[in-house]
C-alpha cells in the first residue's frame, strides 16, 4: 500500500457505483461484486473512453440529418410545407414568442453540438494525460450531464404539435424524418455522458504526484 | 462490517472520511467540489409523504386530457400517452417509444421504486430488494424528463396559439405539481441513510467471489 496515493484506485480500493461503499477486492478475483448491494465492481468504468468516443461519433453523424431533414410536415388544403429545427426556431420568433424561440435554439441546436465538443475535449485531454484544469474539466462534465437532457425539448414540441393539430382535411401536422435523427442525437449524447468516467481526469495527475513524492522520499 | 464513513469521491476517486455535519449542511469533496452527502432532516418520512402525493398527481396527469384545441367548430384533446400514440401511427415508432419512456414509464418507475424503498425501510430489517431498487433509482431519474416535456408543451402551445384556441387540461396542472414534487423529493431523500439500514447482499448470497469491505484505512 502506498500511503502517498490520494486516490482509492492507488490504494487498491474500489468504490461501488450503486451504493458508494468502498471495498477491497478479494485477492485473485477478477470481477468482484459489492458486498452490500451486489453491483459488479470496477476501478474505472470499462472501456470508458472507447465507448464515449463511439457514442460521440454516432451522435455527430446523426447531427447532420437531424438539422437538415424536416422534423415536421404541415399539410393544409393548399399543399404541404416542411420545417427543419432551425425553421421552427424562426417560425417561433415573434414579439411575444422570442424567449421560447431562444430556448429552442439553445436546447436543440447549441446544446447538442456543445455537448459533443465538450465530451470530445474531455476524451482528448484524458487520452493525452493532461494534468491541467482538472477542477474545471470535471465541472464541465457535470454541466454537460445536467444540461444535456434539455435538448429533448424539441422532440416533445413536435410530439404534441403533431398530436394536437389533426384537423383533416383543413390542416394536419405529421412528424418528419429528421425527428428520428434528432432523438438519436439526444439519446446518443446522453449515453456518451453516462459512459465517460470523470475519475479518469484525475488519474494522470495522481500518478505523477505519487511518482514525484516517491522520488523525493 | 466496514466503515461506510470512508468513501472515495465518485467524480475524482479521492479517499476521504465523511464527517458528521448538522442537518441541512452538505459535505463536499475538497478536491473536485462534488457534493458527497447532504444531511437531510427526517428524510424517509418526508420522502414517503411527497412520493405518495407524486403518485396521486402522476395518475391524474396520465388519466385526463392535457391539452385541447378548439378550431373551426371542432374540439380535439390529447393526453401524454396520446402524443406518443399519434407519433406511432405516423410511422415514428422509435421516437414514440422514446417519448413514452421519458414521459410516462421512467417517472412511473421512479415513483414506484421510491415508494418501495421507503416502505421497505419501515421494517425492522429492510429486505435486500430495497438495495436493488435503490441502486437502479439513478437510471430512472436520468431518463425521467417530465420537466423537459412541460417546456416542450409550452413551446408547442405558443406555436399552436397562432392557428387555434388552445384549452389547458387538468393534466397540465397535475404535471406542473409533479415536477415540483419530484424536485422536493430530490432534496429530501437521503440514499446514504437507506444504505445504512439495508441488509448486506453478502449475508443473503454467501457468494465466495464477493469483495471484502474496507477496514482500518486512514487517508
Amino acid at each position: 500500500m502506498n500511503a502517498l496515493e490520494p486516490a482509492a484506485m492507488g490504494q487498491g480500493l474500489q468504490s461501488c457505483h450503486g451504493c458508494g461503499l468502498l471495498s477491497r477486492p478479494a485477492p485473485g478475483v477478477e470481477k468482484g461484486r459489492c458486498p452490500r448491494c451486489d453491483e459488479p465492481l470496477e476501478f474505472r468504468k470499462p472501456a470508458s473512453l472507447e465507448r464515449t468516443m463511439a457514442y460521440l461519433i454516432a451522435a455527430a453523424v446523426c447531427y447532420i440529418p437531424a438539422n437538415v431533414l424536416p422534423v415536421m410536415k404541415t399539410i393544409t388544403s393548399g399543399g404541404s410545407e416542411s420545417d427543419t429545427i432551425l425553421q421552427g426556431v424562426v417560425l417561433l420568433w415573434s414579439p411575444t414568442g422570442w424567449p421560447l424561440s431562444l430556448i429552442v435554439l439553445f436546447a436543440s441546436i447549441m446544446i447538442p453540438s456543445a455537448k459533443i465538443l465538450a465530451l470530445l475535449y474531455l476524451v482528448i485531454t484524458v487520452k493525452r494525460g493532461s494534468i491541467q484544469n482538472n477542477a474545471q474539466r470535471v465541472r464541465l462534465y457535470r454541466m454537460v450531464e445536467i444540461i444535456g437532457r434539455w435538448s429533448m425539448v424539441d422532440v416533445f414540441v413536435d410530439t404534441f404539435t403533431v398530436s394536437l393539430i389533426q384537423l383533416q382535411p383543413l390542416m394536419s401536422v405529421e412528424p418528419g424524418p429528421g425527428l428520428l435523427f434528432f432523438a438519436a442525437v439526444v439519446v446518443l449524447t446522453m449515453l456518451a455522458v453516462e459512459s465517460f468516467d470523470p475519475r479518469l481526469i484525475w488519474d494522470s495527475a495522481d500518478a505523477k504526484e505519487t511518482n514525484r513524492e516517491v522520488q523525493h522520499a | 462490517m466496514g466503515d461506510s464513513k470512508i468513501v472515495a469521491c465518485l467524480d475524482c476517486d479521492l479517499l476521504q472520511r465523511i464527517p458528521d455535519v448538522p442537518t441541512g449542511a452538505s459535505v463536499r469533496c475538497p478536491r473536485c467540489d462534488k457534493e458527497l452527502w447532504r444531511h437531510k432532516p427526517d428524510s424517509l418520512n418526508r420522502t414517503f409523504a411527497l412520493t405518495l402525493a407524486a403518485l396521486v398527481l402522476y395518475i391524474i396527469a396520465n388519466a385526463v386530457p392535457m391539452l385541447g384545441l378548439h378550431a373551426v367548430g371542432r374540439e380535439a384533446f390529447t393526453t401524454v400517452i396520446g402524443g406518443a400514440q399519434q407519433l406511432w401511427h405516423d410511422g415514428q415508432q422509435i421516437v414514440a417509444v422514446l417519448v413514452l419512456f421519458a414521459a410516462v414509464i421512467s417517472p412511473a418507475l421512479q415513483i414506484i421504486f421510491l415508494l418501495l424503498i421507503v416502505t421497505g425501510c419501515q421494517r425492522e430489517r429492510p429486505p435486500f430488494w430495497v438495495g436493488l431498487f435503490l441502486r437502479n433509482l439513478h437510471f430512472t431519474r436520468t431518463w425521467s424528463m417530465i420537466e423537459v416535456m412541460l417546456l416542450g408543451v409550452l413551446v408547442a402551445l405558443t406555436k399552436i396559439a397562432d392557428y387555434a384556441h388552445v384549452i389547458l387540461g387538468t393534466a397540465l396542472f397535475a404535471l406542473f405539481g409533479l415536477v415540483f414534487l419530484l424536485a422536493m423529493i430530490q432534496s429530501s431523500f437521503d440514499p446514504r441513510e437507506v444504505w445504512s439500514r439495508i441488509e448486506w447482499a453478502e449475508e443473503e448470497a454467501h457468494s465466495p467471489e464477493t469483495a471484502g469491505p474496507v477496514t482500518g484505512v486512514t487517508p
